[in-house]
Formats: structure tokens, C-alpha cells, sequence
């Protein structure tokens, strides 16, 4: 079984982010970047299904150098391989990336493809259904639990307001959630061992980006409330407050 | 520029994402067309009507009984193509979110997800959308000949302006499927999820244990609320992932929302603190959730809030 899971390198979810001057992207100094903990936990599927069955494990990352370290943890967590495709800069429009990752996927020709339902950094949530899109297969996204038997595919799927048990088969494409695993953390072996893998290098001709940037802002600033009491005492007027004052009782 | 406005259903019926949709488009003074995918439809016409819908464009097939995303892009992007739209709305849910990134890729129409804004400036749409969880707030432009948007729930309202709305049913493309929906998870059904939610009561670590959540389980309850859980909670193994608010959650903006036990740390402030109304309860008055929170209470939220429940139910 060959899988293939796509990663991105992200800003931690700490992070207090800081735009940069020309308020089109975000002042990168000052930032610890991670791997997305939604591909986190694809790492950790593909590795499940791994230790079952025969298979062999590809990171695949679009990215500049910088993501290098997320794709060593992919690794250090126990994948065999990896591709970086190189670029300067993470493309805004991610129907641009995903293209990209399609070209990669096509030519590895993956049983499955994991990665996270979401990167936390734009919030797009689009590539694992595009994907499913331009490589014609099935694309499951929001997935809490996966079981594959054989060619066959069972996943349970979140939805609003509740979970769906959704069918398909290989290959496919799964979008990871939280729930689906608890990521194992890299031993000092595996530490070691992904040091020596050579990271497969590719470039791309990129397709146009059709999402233009016109500025970033921070949001708004709450002022602060008021302290209605320091005791529950403070709850009819609490109460009071929120009929009369915000009208959203 | 004409619209297309996605009538999304579960169950048979129309999903409130809809009309705030038709709510979008009509202050914008974009003429739009409904389209609606499915086999079935209670009140269709009735219910568009209702919100301002002269017309609704029916794609139907038994095939279509069930939500399919692969088969549901196709028969939408048949839609887009006989409607003669360039803009595609849906809803920032978990349909819309599954549904618009395959009719992007199917279009090669560039897409936004998770939309609070949308402003037209001459034939182009200026699109508002958060990112980093709502750490930075993005405006964009999507330069595609055909624009695809989802809009966030609960963040436009729906207006209902009385319309005798008609049914155009129309055959849709055959479709086969690659996934298959094989059943709904009994019990979850008909629970009210977070990020559709006007109210929201969410609990943190000073819950000190899942055994107390039925505190906020009876608040929610006697705000009509649904519940919500810091991601402390969640990773305690407290709650299940899907109630959690926050950057590795769901990002909420509810009319109110009730953070009991929450310190509010940065990756959850950005998830919830762009609620209408916050309240914080909690005994550290150091907790940086108060920076962002309407009305605080400081003291012992076993205190507070068996208080809050006794007062709101003399009132109900």
C-alpha cells in the first residue's frame, strides 16, 4: 500500500501573529512555526495503517525552505519519504497548491492520500476536496475515525450537529479532524533515522493565483467590559444587563 | 454579476444559512437565482418565498436523495452553467465546506471560505474573510470568471420579505457516486452545533471535571444554547472535539456567548471573541478572557452559575 500524506508547516497556535509592513502578509521573525496539527494527525493515520499493513509512507509539502522542519517531524514520526516542492512563497489562492499537489500525487500514484481537514494558518479547508476534484478519486473530509479493508473505506465524518458514516473506496482521499488519533511523539531514534533521509526535491510550474490579497488587519478590539460583582450575587443584574442593555435574552 | 444562491437541506429541510444568503445578496442588490439538489424538499417554496425568493430552481433525481459531494458538485456546477451565474454562495457549513472546494476545482473558479463580509465594488466582489482562527482579518478579491463564496453562519441576517415563490424543477445530470453515506450517527442528531448556534455556553478547565458539565448543560439549556469547550476540556478528554471553540475548533460569533471556567487563552480568544456579547465567569480576575468580555463576574462559577440557572428559569 503506498500513502501519501500532505503536510504544511504553520505558525504555532500560540503564536500572537504580526503583519508585515505592506499589510498583505504576516512579519515571519518572530514566529515558531509547526507542523499543522490537522496533518499531524494524518501523519499519525497513515502510520497507524503502516504498522497494519504494508505500507510505505511519502510526506509531500509545498513550501519554502523554512518548512523543511515540518516535514523532518513528518519524518522523525516514522514516514519513509518525502518531496518538497520548492517555492518561494506559499501561494494565497489554494486552488494553486492544490493543483500543484495533485501533479505530485499523480505521478506517485498513492492507495490513499491523508492530510488535515485544515491548515490553521488561512483556514481555507479546500484541498482535500479539490483534490478529490482534479484526481477524479473520493474525497472524505472531517474524519474522526477511519477503517480500511482492503479496497473498502469507512470513515466517520463529523457534521454539523452530528457524526455520518460515509463509504468509498481506494483510492481516496481523507480529510483529517480532531478525534481521528492522538499524534505519537517522534522517539530519539526516529529523530535520528529522519535526519538521513534525503528529501526529495521538486519544482513546479505553478498555475495562476486568482485570489488577490488586499490587506490584512488585525481585528477589532473588544474594549473591556465591566465587572459586574465578584460574587453570585452580581446575577440578577448580570441577568438585567443582558435583556435590557444587549437585548440578547 | 448574478448569483447563485445554494438552498442547502439535511432531512428535508432548508438549512437557515440559505436565507441569510439570499439576506447577502439582496442588500448587495445582486440578482440571484435559488438552486436546490436534492430528491425531495418539504415546503421548498414556501419557506424561499418567505425570505424573498421569487424562484427556485429544483435539480432533482431520486439518484439525489442523499448529499454525495462529488455527484452534488457536478449537478451545481450544472446549475451555474444554465443559470448563467458568476457568483456561487453557499454556506461556511459542514455541507458547504465539503460541497464549493469540488465545484472550484470542477470550474476552476477561485473560491473563499468562512466569509463575515461581502461588499460590491463595481463588478467585483471585496470579500472579508478571518484567518489564524481570527487573528488577522483578510480582504480579498477573487479575479476567476466565476467566484465561489461561502459565507459564515449566523453572521448576516435573514429577512423575511414575503415573495409567491415558484418551483422550476429540473432533471439533473446523471451522476454516479464515489462516496456514500451510509448513516447518521443515532443521538447526534438534532443536537445544536456551535457554529449555528445565537448562544453558546462553553466550559473550560475551572469545570474541574466532565461530571459537572450538566451545570452547563442546564444553563444551555435555559438559553436555548448550544454547548461549547475550551480546548483544555477537550484535550482532558472531558468533551468530544466537535463542541470545541477555538483555533484547532471551530471558530464561533454567536449573538452571546457564556465562557464559564475559561481563562481564555490566545488560541481560544481568536475562535469566540468576535461574539456579539460575552460573558466571563470565572475567579481569577487576571484571566485574560475579561479583556474581551462584555460583563464579568469574578467569583466561584459553582456559585455563580446554579444561579444563573434558578434566575433564568423564574423567568422562562
Amino acid at each position: 500500500m503506498k500513502i501519501a500524506v500532505c503536510i504544511k508547516q504553520v505558525p504555532d497556535t500560540e503564536t500572537r501573529i504580526k503583519l508585515a509592513d505592506d499589510k498583505k502578509s504576516v512579519n515571519e521573525d518572530q514566529i515558531n512555526f509547526i507542523l499543522n496539527p490537522y496533518d499531524e494527525l494524518a501523519v499519525e493515520e497513515a502510520l497507524k495503517l503502516k504498522e497494519q499493513n504494508d505500507a510505505e509512507v511519502t510526506i509531500i509539502s509545498l513550501g519554502p525552505d523554512r518548512i523543511i522542519s515540518a516535514i523532518r517531524s513528518a519524518l522523525a514520526m516514522g514516514a519513509d519519504r518525502a518531496i518538497h516542492i520548492k517555492v518561494e512563497k506559499i501561494p494565497d489562492d489554494p486552488g494553486v497548491v492544490a493543483a500543484a499537489l495533485a501533479e505530485v500525487i499523480r505521478e506517485e500514484s498513492p492507495d490513499l492520500v491523508l492530510l488535515g481537514k485544515q491548515a490553521i494558518d488561512d483556514d481555507h479547508a479546500q484541498i482535500p476536496s479539490m483534490l478529490g476534484q482534479i484526481l477524479d478519486m473520493p474525497a472524505v473530509t472531517v474524519i474522526v475515525k477511519l477503517e480500511i479493508d482492503g479496497q473498502n473505506v469507512k470513515a466517520e465524518r463529523e457534521v454539523d450537529g452530528g457524526h455520518e458514516i460515509v463509504e468509498c473506496q481506494l483510492s481516496a482521499i481523507i480529510g483529517a479532524q480532531r478525534g481521528l488519533n492522538e499524534p505519537r511523539y517522534a522517539s530519539l531514534k526516529g529523530i535520528m533515522k529522519a535526519r538521513k533521509i534525503t528529501i526529495e526535491e521538486k519544482t513546479l510550474t505553478l498555475k495562476d493565483s486568482a485570489l488577490e490579497i488586499l490587506e490584512y488587519n488585525y481585528p477589532p478590539e473588544k474594549s473591556p467590559g465591566k465587572i459586574i460583582g465578584d460574587s453570585a450575587d452580581a446575577v440578577p443584574e448580570l441577568i438585567k444587563l443582558l435583556n435590557e442593555e444587549a437585548g440578547v435574552i | 454579476m448574478k448569483a447563485l444562491i445554494y438552498a442547502e437541506h439535511r432531512d428535508g429541510k432548508l438549512k437557515k444559512i440559505t436565507f441569510e444568503n439570499i439576506g447577502v445578496v439582496k442588500s448587495l442588490k445582486i440578482p440571484f437565482e435559488v438552486v436546490a439538489i436534492g430528491s425531495q424538499i418539504e415546503n421548498l417554496e414556501s419557506e424561499l418565498g418567505k425570505y424573498g425568493a421569487a424562484k427556485v430552481h429544483f435539480y432533482q433525481s431520486d439518484t439525489l436523495l442523499n448529499y454525495s459531494p462529488d455527484g452534488y458538485a457536478k449537478v451545481l456546477a450544472q446549475a451555474v452553467r444554465e443559470q448563467n451565474v458568476d457568483v456561487v454562495l453557499l454556506g461556511a457549513t459542514a455541507t458547504g465546506k465539503d460541497l464549493a472546494p469540488r465545484l472550484s476545482a470542477l470550474l476552476n473558479a477561485a473560491m473563499a471560505t468562512d466569509c463575515t463580509k461581502i461588499e460590491k465594488e463595481g463588478d467585483d466582489l471585496k470579500i472579508t474573510r478571518p484567518m489564524y482562527a481570527g487573528k488577522v482579518i483578510a480582504t480579498i478579491r477573487l479575479t476567476s470568471e466565476v467566484k465561489i463564496v461561502t459565507v459564515r453562519p449566523n453572521v448576516y441576517q435573514a429577512v423575511e420579505s414575503a415573495e409567491n415563490c415558484s418551483v422550476d424543477t429540473v432533471q439533473a445530470e446523471a451522476v454516479d457516486f464515489k462516496t456514500v453515506v451510509k448513516e447518521m450517527i443515532s443521538g447526534a442528531k438534532g443536537k445544536l452545533d456551535v457554529t449555528e448556534a445565537d448562544i453558546i455556553v462553553s466550559g473550560g478547565r475551572g469545570m474541574k471535571g466532565p461530571e459537572n458539565w450538566n451545570l452547563i448543560e442546564d444553563l444551555a439549556e435555559q438559553f436555548s444554547a448550544a454547548t461549547g469547550a475550551s480546548r483544555a476540556a477537550v484535550d482532558a478528554g472531558w468533551r468530544p472535539h466537535d463542541e470545541q471553540v477555538g483555533q484547532t475548533g471551530k471558530t464561533v460569533s454567536p449573538g452571546l456567548y457564556v465562557a464559564v471556567g475559561i481563562s481564555g487563552a490566545i488560541q481560544h480568544l481568536a475562535g469566540m471573541s468576535s461574539s456579539k456579547y460575552i460573558v466571563a465567569i470565572n475567579k481569577d480576575p487576571e484571566a485574560p478572557i475579561f479583556k474581551v468580555a462584555d460583563y464579568g463576574i469574578v467569583a466561584d462559577l459553582f456559585e455563580v452559575v446554579p444561579r444563573m440557572i434558578e434566575e433564568l428559569k423564574a423567568r422562562n
